[in-house]
């Protein structure tokens, strides 16, 4: 019956062209995975925030406690300039970390905050900071770079210590030669 | 023989019955639904003990508390691979066998559609297998990031991860050309008069459950492949350094993994809906509202994959989302379990081994889907995430669930199978063997769970221990018991068990592989069967 046999080959044929789809479907939730963390705000790690109100709180005093880490064997020295400091939530601080390459080559690595407790993240309002870009560092460079940030008046009464950490990862294969 | 597709019209008038090759050509050449079955069968139960003995090194180690018998290192590559091997060496092939061996004479067709790609599906697993026992011998040794893979632990280990990488493509093509050759049997080959609404419910949910592996199977390829790239080729998916996100993985892996987890569970479905029929002598209540609850938890399947991973962050809204969508799968399944309870009831029942595993199916399957809405509460789920109450809950389902009834074919088939009759007697001790021994394994750690005991731990803290005591007791019992169906029941009966089988072993059974001989002779329905034959069991089944 080569109706029959003719039926079949063309039911696989259609079978496996829903599988190697499902199969593109997998990569196409990468982009897709993106997309929603942008529109709802997950994982808006590299852009500033928007400051609108700036009234400084002079009653009420925050710790912020800065944290660095590195990632792998990043042969880089890294540090807060102070560990840690006192502010009252409105106040615009800037805050300076040394960043050295210690290593023998051009390196290109990125910074991604964290915060302890997790939910006083979405208070702590970051104007500039090095983080927001991948950060290139040729042999032996060293620089000092700043974070600029406000806590939001909002944030809840029973934080009373903010810890910002940052973890330096690096970016392999994306270093450019020094020009 | 050859090798061609076997269509009714090539084997027409054909007398060359029962000649096949002997011997191990026999079984790398074979093309016969039925010999490739019983290849599946036997490779699903030989993986079963082997995941079971690593179940039983790991019950060992927790059987108190601190360290005795095996390092975190190796526990860890344990809990893994029991896992993996569970679910695609053992749980999977066993189903497939299952469809490759009654698809065909339940729907009157002669053979599968594609019988050389069907030798492939079943020898491409032996090999898949073997990469993973060889991965414990690597530097590093195997896999220990769980079944799950999670990155950004399996971005980093050692070799025995790219061998686990490979054995699930390999297993992967292998379960996608299995679902392709059901698929297509299944819509093309049924007998003259065998509509849709007239095919067995084992058929329906096999039909569903391979759909359902062609659409996540090549999922899970990629984010394997993805976890694969980001090793060794500079991608950055899963690696946060690189701008990928660890989270990406949990969501693309279990967007495979909650409609596998319906893979496993769905031709359980199906054999419980052929048991439960015969036995109770009426025919299966709501068989419409049976389909159409296996597609609707079928297709519920696909929404609700985020409840895996609660504990992720997900913004309230998704939880919320997830949540409701977890929740609603109770109502097909609550359909599924109540249109059993309406089959049985009233019936003129009769308790034959193949029918207690089956109502030991409902009865513990049940108590693993209350469980399971327990967890989907994302609110509990948060306390109760990644503790020893989610390794009950899946135990439950997978263990009670799938393998009882796969149990429950294997009794309810092998006369068929083998053309003997096995002991009743040997059949029930096994079964109510298991039965205690199961509950004992795994009720305690429902206990130990909500007490807060986690999982894929080697050790505890010392208030777990007579639970865990127990529990571990339980598993030797339950190990023992499979042993015992080995050695006392399935050997013996493939050797003459209880005497010779006829064609129609149940009374209550009306479908069509009762009507070839017993064993089932080499080719079947080379002449499909007549229409009136058809008709007249789908009136005794009741279907219009």
């Amino acid at each position: 019956m080569d109706t029959l046999q003719s039926d079949n080959r063309r039911l696989m044929a259609k079978l496996i062209v829903i599988a190697v789809g499902m199969f593109g479907f997998g990569f196409a939730l990468v982009p897709f995975y993106d997309q929603i963390c942008e529109a709802t705000g997950i994982n808006n790690l590299l852009r500033p925030d928007k400051v609108e109100n700036t009234q400084v709180v002079a009653s009420r005093t925050v710790t912020v406690e800065l944290d660095a880490n590195l990632r792998a064997d990043l042969p880089w020295r890294f540090a807060p300039e102070q560990r840690k400091l006192q502010v009252h939530p409105g106040q615009m601080v800037q805050v300076v970390y040394d960043i050295e390459n210690n290593g023998p080559r051009p390196i290109v690595a990125q910074a991604i905050p964290s915060y302890g407790p997790k939910r006083a993240g979405e208070y702590f309002n970051k104007l500039e900071c090095f983080c927001f870009s991948k950060q290139q560092f040729a042999a032996g460079e060293k620089r000092r770079m700043p974070v600029v940030f406000v806590i939001d008046p909002s944030l809840p009464e029973d934080i009373h210590t903010i810890t910002l950490s940052y973890s330096f990862f690096e970016v392999a294969g994306t270093a450019q030669p020094a020009a | 023989m050859t090798t061609t597709v076997h269509t009714p019209d090539h084997a027409h008038g054909d007398d060359h019955h029962d000649h096949h090759p002997h011997g191990l050509t026999r079984w790398l050449a074979a093309t016969n639904h039925k010999d490739i079955g019983t290849l599946y069968m036997w490779f699903a139960f030989i993986m079963f003990l082997t995941g079971g003995v690593m179940a039983l090194c790991i019950r060992a180690e927790l059987f108190s508390p601190g360290l005795q018998f095996v390092r975190p290192e190796l526990f860890n590559q344990f809990t893994t691979l029991h896992g993996l091997i569970m679910v695609f060496g053992a749980i999977m092939p066993a189903f497939t066998g299952l469809a490759n061996w009654m698809i065909p004479l339940m729907i009157g067709a002669p053979d599968m559609a594609f019988a050389r790609m069907n030798n492939w599906s079943f020898w491409l697993l032996p090999p898949a297998a073997l990469l993973l026992m060889i991965s414990f011998a690597v530097p590093g040794g195997a896999a220990a990031a769980g079944w799950t893979l999670y990155a950004p632990l399996s971005t980093q280990m050692g070799m025995g991860m790219d061998l686990t990488i490979f054995a699930i493509h390999i297993m992967g093509i292998s379960s996608i050309m299995g679902a392709i050759n059901i698929i297509t049997t299944i819509l093309n080959m049924r007998a003259p008069g065998m509509t849709m609404m007239k095919m067995p419910m084992f058929v329906w949910t096999s039909l569903i459950t391979a759909y359902l592996l062609i659409a996540v199977m090549p999922v899970l390829a990629g984010a394997v492949t993805m976890v694969l790239t980001d090793r060794h080729f500079g991608t950055s998916f899963f690696n946060a350094a690189g701008g990928g996100d660890p989270v990406l993985y949990q969501h693309i892996f279990w967007f495979f993994g909650h409609p596998e987890v319906y893979i496993m569970a769905l031709p359980a479905f199906g054999v419980v809906s052929q048991v439960i029929p015969t036995f109770a002598r009426k025919t299966l209540f709501g068989y419409h509202s049976m389909v159409y609850a296996t597609s609707s938890i079928a297709i519920l399947s696909f929404m609700v994959w985020a409840h895996h991973m609660y504990s992720v962050g997900m913004p309230v809204t998704a939880q919320l989302f997830f949540m409701y969508a977890t929740t609603l799968i109770a109502v097909p399944t609550g359909v599924k379990v109540f249109n059993w309870i309406a089959t049985m009831w009233k019936g003129s029942m009769t308790f034959e081994t193949p029918m207690l595993f089956a109502i030991g199916f409902v009865c513990l399957f049940t108590m693993g889907g209350f469980s399971g809405v327990v967890l989907s509460i994302a609110a509990v789920d948060i306390q109760l995430h990644d503790t020893y109450y989610v390794v009950a809950h899946f135990h439950y389902v997978l263990v009670a669930g799938a393998l009882f009834s796969l149990f429950a074919a294997v009794y309810y088939w092998l006369p068929k199978w083998t053309g003997f009759m096995y002991s009743e007697t040997r059949g029930k001790i096994h079964f109510w063997w298991s039965m205690i021994a199961f509950n004992v394994t795994f009720f305690p750690m429902h206990f130990l769970g909500l007490a807060g005991m986690p999982r894929r731990i080697p050790d505890y803290a010392v208030q777990f221990t007579e639970f865990n005591a127990l529990a571990s007791v339980g598993a030797f019992a339950f190990g023992i018991a499979q042993i015992y169906f080995l050695f006392a029941v399935l050997l013996p009966t493939i050797r003459g068990g209880a005497g010779p089988a006829p064609a129609k072993p149940w009374e209550g059974g009306n479908t069509l592989e009762w009507e070839v001989p017993s064993p089932a002779p080499f080719h079947t329905w080379e002449q499909p069967p007549s229409r009136e034959l058809v008709d007249k069991l789908a009136a005794q089944q009741q279907l219009h």
